[in-house]
């Protein structure tokens, strides 16, 4: 079966309701363990302390929240070359997701700084980059809630997806010229050394293994409930007619 | 083509054409940072070349939801869009006239309101030539979010929404050149990038635009 | 069994909570659009077959 076959609005939602309790439950079952491990059951750092314990919900959202505009501007290109519907629309059905997962993973990070830099808030390169993909994400939710014309309206929300995500890694290199960070650098790099230890790694990978399924059923379920309201459009149209 | 930019320069210098009204909005948000910060000439010169960026910034951003918005209600982007000349052309141009009506006459003031905000002498050549060097920029970024937002429900405050977090590279890097030179740091570094910004934008966004004009055309 | 946090316990709740609660908002918005679009969507289609 190729990719493109999900293109089929059709076959989209017949498949996407077959996987979709199957992604729940997993969800449910790596978050549980996940998150339970990494509370109740990780030894605390030796210099961080118990604040280490906010690793498994801060670089979990995180990690997401980059990779889900990623996916965006993916499916964006996708839309403005095949034009596909579903595309579209799944690009709209992240954002929110999107933009939630940003600011939980600004919340926790902040509450994370106040013990470990004793600043709830510093302008460092990262933290920076993370409130303007914030702004980002509000920015595309707003233009898509105000064009009413759906094609239009996801040619304009593409255009801007890959515009910004141009001008998010100008900014990206833009703050790092303007000021030094404090901000840790890759706790998960491929490079063996540069890795933490074992003890924390594991439940960090089931928790962002957790939250990645998460995303993806919520995408799903997002994605179903805006082809299903393209639907009711249409069908309301037929009926004026 | 010639035409067209003679046309929209004309349009912007005619009365109630908006470039006066860019260049005094610049005014008063410059001169209003003193009543909010005090009249302290040394915290007021360590901010002056942020301030000054800003300034520009916004009166940039105010005149620009008027640049594609009047064509499309009278229909002119419509036989624009069926002349020969490209669509991306087209919004070069209106993006260039753009530049020379509202960030030209910025970058001529600035000099003028430093003094205001006593910026030190050495500083006044690299404050002018990042803001040369950056304002083009501003407005072909503001072009592509120009472009997207024509004619959509509340418009004018969408495209502040969309177009200033785009504005912070440029910002970042023009501040940064005037303030390493204040500092008696290396600016070329800084004015290299702002140039580089100009340049970039300048290749990029008149596709961006035009592929949302387009889209509005139908 | 309840893990000693001591004077990071504000920090560390605080960040679990918001990050679990935000999470739980999006979750539970997302369900509660799918259920609300998904009866219209039936009604309407009831509708249309019942012409």
């Amino acid at each position: 079966m190729s990719i493109w076959e999900l293109a089929n609005p059709v076959r989209f939602m017949r498949l996407s309701g077959r996987v979709l309790p199957y992604v729940s439950v997993l969800t449910i079952v790596f978050l549980s363990v996940g998150l339970v491990w990494g509370f109740f059951f990780t030894p605390d750092d030796f210099r961080q302390g118990a604040s280490v314990k906010i690793i498994y919900v801060h670089v979990p959202l995180a990690f997401l929240a980059i990779n889900i505009y990623f996916m965006m501007f993916v499916t964006s290109l996708i839309w403005l070359i095949r034009r596909h519907h579903v595309s579209a629309l799944a690009a709209k059905a992240a954002a929110p997701i999107g933009a939630f997962f940003t600011l939980a993973a600004l919340i926790s990070g902040a509450l994370w700084g106040s013990t470990t830099w004793g600043t709830y808030w510093q302008w460092d390169p990262t933290l920076t980059s993370f409130l303007i993909m914030f702004i980002f994400y509000i920015g595309y939710i707003a233009l898509w809630g105000s064009v009413d014309e759906p094609d239009k309206a996801a040619d304009l929300t593409s255009i801007l997806c890959l515009i910004g995500s141009v001008f998010a890694i100008l900014s990206r290199y833009a703050v790092n010229f303007w000021s030094q960070g404090i901000h840790q650098g890759a706790s998960l790099s491929l490079d063996k050394e540069e890795n933490i230890s074992n003890v924390f790694w594991l439940p960090l990978v089931t928790v962002m293994t957790g939250v990645f399924f998460l995303f993806l059923t919520l995408l799903l379920i997002r994605t179903r409930t805006e082809i299903r309201n393209r639907r009711i459009t249409a069908l309301q149209a037929r009926e004026v007619l | 083509m010639r035409a067209l930019l003679i046309r929209e320069l004309r349009l912007a210098l005619r009365s109630g054409g908006g470039a006066g009204l860019g260049l005094a909005f610049f005014l008063i948000v410059v001169i209003l940072v003193p009543f909010g910060v005090g009249p302290d000439s040394k915290i007021l010169a360590k901010i002056a070349p942020g301030t000054l960026w800003i300034g520009a910034l916004l009166a940039c951003l105010l005149s620009l939801d008027r640049l594609f918005q009047a064509d499309s209600e009278d229909g002119t982007l419509d036989i624009l869009a069926l002349s020969p000349l490209p669509l991306e052309l087209l919004v070069a141009v209106k993006a260039f006239a753009h530049w020379l009506t509202t960030g030209l006459p910025l970058v001529i003031a600035a000099p003028v309101l430093a003094i205001t905000l006593s910026l030190p002498g050495e500083v006044y050549f690299w404050l002018i030539a990042s803001l040369a060097a950056g304002t083009p920029a501003l407005s072909f970024i503001g072009a592509a979010g120009a472009a997207i937002t024509v004619g959509v429900r509340r418009g004018g405050l969408l495209l502040s929404l969309l177009v200033l977090p785009l504005y912070i590279p440029t910002l970042i890097f023009g501040a940064k050149t005037a303030t390493l030179a204040a500092e008696g740091g290396d600016p070329m570094p800084g004015l290299m990038l702002v140039l580089g910004l100009s340049l970039f934008t300048l290749a990029l966004t008149p596709f961006a635009a035009a592929a949302a004009l387009r889209s509005h055309l139908g | 069994m309840i893990p000693e946090l001591g004077r990071y316990a504000f920090s560390v709740l605080g960040a679990w909570g918001s990050s679990i609660g935000l999470v739980l908002i999006i979750t539970v918005i997302s369900i509660y659009r799918a259920k609300v679009s998904k009866a219209a969507l039936t009604a309407l289609e009831k509708q249309h077959k019942g012409k």
